[in-house]
């Protein structure tokens, strides 16, 4: 068998024998970017929301910014939180550097335009279809919102989901914050880059499979959960 | 519908205007809404039929002139009133959970609202519905829902904006016996519509729009017979080229 060959059939055997190493790594994996997703989604949701609602001024330019930062590109999102939190900078007294928190902040950082923007997005497009409804029987702000939310509950879930894709499949930002440490901060992707880098393919191709198989089990979901509101609620 | 001791009608309309991004849409509204008759508002596309029905509703602040009801609900407090539009606007969850949300805003108590709410379905025959989603239901059964959701809070006033300009024959008709029923149970009608068959059939009075401003009143029979206004009768025409 050739060396790629050896290299799968290692990588299978690892995953089949659920080597501790490997599931260390993606333990911290979904750990950090959970943890991430779930800041993010708290302060980014209602945020969004807002800014689909709410009339101030100075709304559409943050919009177009959040819009903007859709695009972030993760390496200029752990070069900023590095500086944020590196000794010498306004959040070094923390001392979170290269450490899962850090990591944690960072992910946070890099998706909260996503789930921003695309709540943002939903909330708007229902808005602009419920207000007239909403204000002719009556129902106030609170009310209203709650109603909203509820009816939006599977684009929301959705976009979550999308967001915790990005996060656990970037590789910038974890890096350059996190460092890459072994058994403290050596999440999936940074381990793919070095053992690759390294010529440690049986591990690479191991977290590889496991990285892929994850993002596909994201993706079915929230296609399935996409189906079955079409079906059940039009 | 039990008389009321502070009824929201007559509704006034004083010296109305409105304009939106630098373009008047209505100009020099005055008008008095009595209960009773059917009020059926016709007029081209564009007129401002639907502006002058938001602002009557409360949905639209007229940027000119007073809104005034007889005895006006209380700010936050239950609505008195209605509206049915030409999309039926739903939440996404079954048809019975659409009533009884609406129930919930108007401030019923959570062990009426389901009897309350199975009750206006029956009246619109969407009984064996209530667990269905609302949203997957044909055009004509939403429609009725919608119905049913403003009928069941008993409002003074019921205003609809061609509720029926979606719908097949079938289901306008079905439609134009619920909204009979309605007027039966003593709420005021008030409907724009562009089908001149159910202006007749409906229509107890006629205000004629054109151009933003009101250009005719007249009883239903008489505005069909013998329109007063030369823009009546050229809307007439146009909308009964065979005549």
């Amino acid at each position: 068998m050739n060396t790629l060959g050896l290299a799968f059939a290692e990588a299978w055997s690892m995953i089949g024998r659920a080597d501790s190493m490997l599931v260390d790594i993606v333990a911290l994996s979904l750990r950090v970017s959970l943890s991430a997703v779930a800041v993010a989604t708290l302060l980014a949701l209602p945020f969004g929301a807002a800014l689909a609602v709410a009339r101030f001024p100075g709304r559409q330019a943050l919009v177009v910014v959040v819009n903007a930062l859709l695009g972030l590109p993760a390496v200029v999102v752990g070069l900023a939180i590095y500086l944020l939190l590196s000794r010498a900078g306004p959040l070094g007294a923390f001392g979170i550097l290269f450490t899962p928190s850090a990591m944690v902040v960072a992910q946070a950082v890099l998706v909260f335009p996503l789930i921003a923007a695309l709540a943002r997005q939903a909330v708007a497009d229902a808005w602009r279809e419920y207000a007239e409804q909403f204000a002719s029987l009556g129902a106030g702000p609170v009310t209203s919102s709650l109603a909203l939310l509820h009816d939006l509950r599977f684009s929301l879930v959705t976009i979550v989901l999308a967001a915790f894709g990005r996060a656990i499949a970037e590789v910038g930002a974890v890096m350059i914050v996190g460092g890459n440490i072994d058994g403290v901060t050596r999440v999936m992707t940074t381990a793919i880059a070095l053992e690759t880098s390294k010529g440690d393919l049986p591990l690479a191709l191991g977290l590889g499979i496991v990285l892929l198989g994850i993002v596909l089990v994201l993706n079915i979901g929230a296609h399935l959960l996409k189906e079955r509101a079409q079906r059940h609620h039009g | 519908m039990a008389e009321r001791e502070t009824p929201l009608l007559p509704l006034a309309l004083e010296r109305v205007g409105f304009a939106a991004g630098g373009r008047a849409i209505l100009a020099d509204i005055d008008l008095v809404i009595e209960a009773g008759p059917r009020t059926v508002i016709l007029g081209p596309n564009g007129a401002g039929k639907s502006v002058l029905m938001r602002i009557c509703h409360g949905l639209l602040a007229p940027s000119e002139g007073t809104v005034r009801w007889a005895h006006p609900e209380k700010p936050g407090g239950p609505r008195r009133q209605a509206m049915v539009f030409q999309r039926p606007v739903l939440l996404r969850r079954s048809v019975l959970g659409n009533l009884t949300f609406a129930l919930a805003v108007a401030g019923v108590r959570g062990h009426e609202r389901e009897g309350r709410a199975l009750a206006a379905l029956d009246r619109v025959g969407l009984a064996s519905f209530a667990d269905r989603p609302a949203r997957v239901l044909s055009g004509g059964e939403q429609q009725r829902l919608a119905l049913a959701r403003a009928w069941m809070l008993e409002p003074e006033v019921l205003f609809l904006d061609e509720p029926t300009a979606n719908l097949d024959p079938g289901a306008t008709r079905e439609i134009e016996s619920i909204v009979q029923s309605i007027h039966v149970s003593g709420t005021k009608i008030v409907m724009i519509t562009h089908n001149l068959g159910q202006a007749q059939r409906l229509g107890d009075e006629v205000l004629f729009v054109d151009r933003g401003r009101i250009a005719e009143r007249a009883p239903v029979e008489r505005f069909f017979r013998n329109p007063a206004t030369a823009e009546a009768d050229a809307f007439l025409k146009g909308e009964l080229p065979w005549h």
